[in-house]
């Protein structure tokens, strides 16, 4: 235990390398990562990041709160994508509570509104995601865009919940509440406006190539090494892995659509290679033209009329446990619950997606200089919330 | 041969034409002095046109600042700064104010002295050449009044020496606040800037080299008649060294894709880091001092100087000229910075030595053929006509390039919707 213990980066006497303690409060670490840097001039010789600043007891909480009551918990975790979040909660709690002969199953129009929600919220992650990636490379303007977009989403989030951030929509069984009157119209104003967005953003940064000779064969995280970190999302399918649980094991009613899961490629035009940070950030942007044409066909097809919750007593799942996951933004979303049959878990267990990109870092950062950490962690694309809980 | 030396003979001569300065100017036009003082008039002259260089020329970073935070905005579908006076003219004020007040902070374990220091000399030495940029003239009698401080005859050689000392100034300051980003962000800056002036350099020598004076002033007489004599169409190199200085200007101002010294995402704030209040105002006066002065160079040495577009219309000695001109070039800096994304380090070197030192060798070349050739260094068409050619299918072949990969791009900006 003694090596486990120390993993500070001791400093050599009379050498010409220097400990550089990148964060908790630096502008790139995007939140309160601390990376420990062992620089050689400018080139990373060794990168070891730090958690747990933002530790907030998540999983302990959860044991002393009732089903409903940890809902607001997630919103917390990755706060970026807070719907996201509810709605993994409450799929996992969900398939426990189906056991229930009480519980009635979500209804069709809960199902609908959680897609619709859900992938909005992947828009906006996305865009804000590609927004500090654009700050962390340097250029400022990109980041003002995505915050411009992102806020019409907030906009529409607020007229269906009341809330910007921590929305706590999705509830165990439902929605918590049905949309306003015209919000499929406000809905469909904004991704007729936004749609075109992305090429724009495309010209604008993806394809700059100032952009391109930052980030192309850059940490490069292939497929094996992605598989076997366990790293999900978008940063796997950059490494050319095909696999979305939307698309592979769906959930709640997404196989009812009609979309692509864009993966990375290589691009000799540019020099992309699989797995690079070019290619992971092109993924993102992929992929909120996909989460425009499933908000699409759902605006196409009639949102079937009824309640927004489901029928039951009480939230008592049986005793047992469950394991269940649902693609998050930045990856396979995973929440273990032991059950005892109470109305609290016994135990409760989040599986973050960020956390293991986070652990890829220390191997991808070797032997590159300081401005390619930045190009990572960002193109990782890590919440530093749902890392620590 | 006696073209390519002609250099040096004119750095022997003391009296450059028949222009004056501006305290000659203010001896022209400023009621005769008390008797007792008639001997110190000269001095007194030169002391007052000194300050009103050093009270106006502070001024051009305050406007620059809140121009720089509205182009921004303009380019960020923003407002820009809009509480302090109308449309926000006066936050540069109000900063300002707000940065004197400050506390004055010295990280602990510093070295204070330095750390004091640097600011000071990073502003003199951004100040300092301005002093041999002329900003316009008129003519008064026969008698030509340049508005410059001081008339130099190495004018040019000058500037780039006083600016090449910020970088020490750059390096105190990192060294000073006892910080590893400071160090780090410093230490980069003299890596940047030391290697962008050789292009520099070596693209003002092959202006020097056509116009055969090192006097700013000089430069700018020889750019008489209109849009057509400006230097930057003299030969098609000049053409290209004009691009070579601006890349490379931009560089040594430190400024986005080249901001690396100061590169927020990962050095936090560069070799200013540690520093607060009052200090941290100066180093922003001195950043935007030094973009200012660079632009006036380029407009100087390539485009005209104070010289109209259409010969024989100078507005006021041509000042408002000069200011539009190196005022265009700027807001170009700060199109760009709001634009581009940041090089690496490696590659911030591997543009400087790889491709532009090599360009601007071929340039003083190019110039030196194309003198011997078609004798650049009077402006006639017989010079002129081929370098126009040559620059036009130049600019034309480029601009088909640049646009060969944008040509199926076409968009339309739809509104935000009002939700």
């Amino acid at each position: 235990m003694a090596t486990e213990e120390s993993k500070f980066i001791e400093v050599q006497p009379f050498s010409d390398e220097m400990v550089l303690s990148m964060g908790p409060q630096h502008p790139s670490t995007h939140g309160v990562l601390k990376l420990e840097l062992r620089l050689d001039g400018e080139i990373v010789r060794e990168a070891i990041p730090h958690i747990g600043y933002l530790h907030r007891c998540f999983e302990k909480h959860a044991e002393n709160l009732s089903y409903p009551q940890i809902i607001p918990f997630t919103d917390r975790m990755d706060y970026i994508s807070a719907m996201n979040q509810n709605w993994g909660f409450c799929l996992a709690v969900e398939k426990m509570m189906a056991a229930d002969e009480k519980f009635s199953g979500v209804p069709e129009r809960a199902e609908y509104l959680r897609v619709l929600v859900g992938e909005l919220n992947r828009i906006a992650s996305h865009l804000l995601s590609f927004g500090t990636y654009g700050m962390d490379i340097g250029a400022f303007t990109p980041f003002l865009y995505a915050f411009r977009d992102r806020e019409e989403i907030l906009l529409l989030f607020e007229e269906i919940c009341g809330a910007r951030l921590t929305y706590n929509y999705i509830r165990i069984g439902g929605v918590s509440r049905d949309m306003p009157p015209n919000w499929l119209d406000h809905v469909k104003n904004f991704i007729d406006y936004f749609e075109p967005k992305v090429d724009e953003y495309n010209t604008l940064l993806t394809e700059n190539k100032i952009f391109i000779a930052r980030t192309v064969k850059v940490a490069v995280l292939d497929e094996d090494m992605a598989i076997n970190y366990g790293i999900t999302g978008p940063n796997l399918r950059g490494a050319g892995k095909k696999w979305d649980l939307r698309k592979d094991e769906p959930y709640s009613i997404y196989d009812r659509f009609d979309f692509d899961v864009p993966i990375g490629h290589d691009i000799p035009r540019i020099g992309a290679v699989l797995g690079d940070c070019w290619n992971r950030y092109k993924v993102r942007m992929d992929e909120m033209k996909e989460s425009v044409r499933i908000i699409r066909q759902i605006l196409n097809q009639k949102i079937p009329e009824g309640p927004i919750m489901a029928q039951y007593k009480a939230v008592r799942p049986p005793a047992g446990e469950i394991f269940d996951r649902s693609e998050a933004p930045r990856g396979e979303l995973g929440f273990y619950i032991v059950s005892d049959g109470s109305v609290k878990p016994v135990r409760l267990k989040a599986k973050s997606p960020c956390f293991t990109a986070l652990s890829a870092l220390q191997e991808l950062s070797k032997g590159l200089m300081v401005a390619d950490i930045i190009a990572i962690i960002g193109s990782i694309d890590i919440v530093m919330g749902e890392i620590d809980r | 041969m006696r073209q390519f030396f002609g250099i040096f003979g004119n750095l022997s001569e003391v009296t450059v034409g028949s222009s004056k300065p501006l305290a000659g100017l203010l001896l022209e036009i400023l009621p005769p002095l008390p008797a007792f003082l008639e001997e110190y008039e000269q001095l007194l002259a030169m002391i007052t046109a000194c300050g009103i260089f050093v009270g106006v020329v502070p001024l051009i970073p305050l406007v620059l600042v809140l121009a720089e935070r509205k182009v921004s905005a303009f380019i960020q579908d923003r407002t820009g700064p809009m509480r302090v006076g109308p449309w926000g003219i006066l936050q540069t004020l109000a900063d300002g104010v707000k940065l004197l007040f400050k506390e004055d902070l010295i990280p602990p374990y510093g070295d204070r002295v330095l750390f004091r220091l640097a600011p000071y000399i990073i502003v003199c030495f951004s100040l300092a050449a301005f002093v041999a940029i002329p900003f316009g003239a008129i003519d008064l009698g026969d008698e030509r009044y340049v508005f410059i401080v001081s008339n130099l005859n190495i004018g040019i050689f000058y500037i780039l020496a006083v600016s090449s000392v910020i970088v020490i100034g750059i390096i105190m300051a990192g060294w000073a606040s006892n910080s590893k980003w400071s160090l780090l962000g410093s230490l980069r800056s003299a890596a940047q800037m030391v290697s962008y002036e050789i292009p520099v350099g070596l693209s003002i020598l092959s202006v020097i080299m056509v116009v055969q004076t090192l006097n700013m002033q000089g430069i700018v007489d020889q750019q008489d008649g209109g849009l057509h004599s400006w230097l930057i169409f003299r030969t098609p190199f000049s053409f290209i060294a004009f691009f070579v200085f601006f890349i490379s200007a931009i560089a040594e101002v430190n400024r986005t894709p080249f901001d690396l010294p100061e590169a927020e995402s990962e050095l936090v704030a560069g070799f200013h880091t540690e520093y607060s209040g009052m200090r941290f105002a100066l180093f922003f006066i001195a950043e935007y001092a030094n973009m200012f002065a660079v632009c006036a160079i380029a407009v100087t040495l390539f485009l005209g100087g104070w010289q109209g577009v259409l010969p024989g219309i100078d507005i006021l000695g041509g000042l408002p000229g000069f200011v539009f001109k190196t005022l265009f070039l700027v807001f170009v800096m700060m199109w760009i910075r709001w634009t581009l994304p940041r090089l690496r380090v490696d590659q911030l070197m591997n543009l400087c030595w790889k491709y532009l030192i090599p360009v601007s060798f071929f340039n003083i070349l190019g110039v030196g053929i194309w003198m011997l050739i078609f004798g650049a260094d009077t402006m006639d068409m017989k010079s002129l006509g081929p370098s126009l050619v040559v620059i036009v299918i130049a600019v034309f072949i480029l601009l088909k390039q640049v646009f060969k990969g944008v040509s199926g791009t076409k968009r339309e900006t739809t509104p935000v919707p009002s939700s």
